[in-house]
């Protein structure tokens, strides 16, 4: 059913999808905690800060990320200094923008599911002499587990879907950064219509079954 | 009072001006933006119709054209493109000619990295990127590949070769220092016949395919009076003047 290439395009997004993912779930549950439960008058400041992704066109994040990234730029000039070059136009490059751009899909669910533990339990736990760490692990941690079901299928299936801001810093390398949505824009570019439909038709079905999975295994989680 | 008859009035004879003169769109092929715009302003002053350009990669025009784009004219990046749209009936048959011929440049933001007369910095290794449209859709592209083809160097330069999915892109990644060279359009990087920035070697004619971009004159503009007007004056001495201008040959 697919070529080569698309193979080599569904192997890269996947490998993709799910180091962003594992990283996404490390960086936002801090995030996340911290802003359940600050009480600083810049928690709104914060919260657009990550909210931002969801409203920016993707060209806008991309043309940023690639001049940020950029020899001139901000980022590029640390990573040059560390000597591992610039960014653009690598995997790991590619793992940074999309980071960036799925982080909200993360952050909400897990800031959510964090919120509606309340404080209640988290207080017994604490007269029963848990300590923070115990109390975070053994109370916290469990009782908001829909919630980091949630920003880990959303973070995936929204890196997989990503398209403009890879098309922006990616480069379009086989292997390195051409995925599957990069991919099906190159077949309908082309005119190959028929190329484009094999592949655009599995993303569909996989980007629902991803949704429905979701909504049976976890009903009545709140809606983004 | 006086003021609100006068407005109406206003309006009406604006109507009346707008109605005689005809709008005519124009889908045009992302390489050919800015000797477009000078065209269009100077045929605007020539013949008092309006015209509203669009610009884009061919492909995406010749999808949606396909699918009811109100586009009176095309004027592709390629020849193939608008010969497809003409077996397909999308198009006035007769109307197809060729409005410039592209050439490709291999241009760095840096002074001084490219030599103006030799390509030996591809056979130096002394970059980490070079950047390309995409061989596959663009023209440019694969005029680039075809290039580097005849001069022996396309598999040495492969693992560094970044493409973007246009010629607009494969400029802007080369523009950002993200890559240091490219091969992008001399209409890019040239105005009144001299590089605006960085360095550059203008590939001879004889390493690639000629860049042929044909235009034609779309179903929905056969009757456009304007329309027909900019087909005809874009084969003008002055508009040919503009076109050769940014380094386009005719």
């Amino acid at each position: 059913m697919f070529s080569d290439g698309n193979w080599a395009a569904i192997i890269l997004t996947v490998k993709l999808a799910s180091i962003v993912t594992l990283l996404l779930l490390i960086i936002s549950t801090p995030i996340a905690w911290w802003l359940a439960h600050t009480r600083c008058r810049l928690k709104p400041f914060f919260e657009a800060l990550v909210a931002l992704p969801i409203v920016l066109p993707p060209s806008v994040l991309g043309f940023y990320l690639l001049l940020v990234m950029g020899p001139q730029g901000f980022v590029g000039q640390i990573t040059q200094a560390l000597g591992i070059g610039t960014l653009p136009f690598t995997f790991a490059g590619l793992v940074v923008a999309s980071v960036f751009y799925s982080l909200p899909f993360v952050v909400q669910p897990i800031q959510q599911a964090f919120e509606n533990i309340g404080d209640n339990y988290l207080e017994a736990a604490a007269t029963l002499r848990a300590s923070p760490s115990d109390r975070f692990f053994s109370v916290a941690l469990p009782l908001a587990l829909p919630g980091f079901l949630t920003g880990s299928v959303l973070g995936f299936a929204h890196t997989v879907g990503e398209f403009g801001v890879v098309l922006m810093v990616g480069g379009n390398i086989p292997g390195v950064s051409r995925v599957v949505s990069v991919q099906i824009y190159d077949y309908v570019e082309a005119l190959e219509y028929g190329q484009a439909h094999s592949l655009a038709i599995t993303m569909l079905v996989f980007s629902f079954l991803t949704l429905l999975l979701l909504y049976t295994v976890n009903p009545n989680r709140r809606k983004l | 009072m006086k003021q609100i008859v006068r407005f109406i009035t206003g309006c009406l004879l604006l109507g009346v001006t707008v109605a005689r003169a005809d709008t005519v769109m124009v889908a045009t092929a992302a390489n050919f933006t800015a000797p477009m715009k000078a065209i269009a302003a100077a045929f605007e002053k020539h013949s008092g119709h309006s015209v509203m350009l669009t610009f884009g990669s061919s492909g995406k025009f010749f999808a949606q054209i396909q699918n009811g784009a109100p586009f009176d004219l095309f004027l592709s990046a390629d020849a193939v493109k608008p010969r497809k749209l003409e077996e397909l009936g999308w198009s006035v048959p007769g109307s197809r000619f060729t409005y410039a011929q592209g050439s490709l440049v291999l241009w760095s933001a840096q002074e001084g990295l490219v030599a103006a007369d030799s390509p030996d910095i591809l056979r130096s290794g002394r970059f980490r990127h070079l950047s390309l449209a995409n061989p596959k859709l663009a023209p440019y592209g694969a005029a680039a590949v075809e290039t580097m083809t005849r001069l022996g160097v396309y598999d040495r330069l492969s693992a560094a070769l970044v493409q973007g999915e246009n010629i607009a892109q494969a400029y802007q990644y080369v523009f950002s220092g993200n890559a240091e060279l490219g091969f992008v359009a001399l209409s890019q990087v040239m105005q009144d016949g001299t590089l605006k920035a960085g360095s550059g070697w203008v590939v001879p004619a004889d390493l690639h395919t000629p860049i042929r971009q044909d235009a034609v004159l779309l179903k929905r503009g056969k009757d456009n009076a304007a329309a027909i007007a900019l087909l005809d004056y874009l084969r003008s001495d002055t508009a040919a003047a503009v076109i050769r201008s940014y380094g386009y040959k005719l």
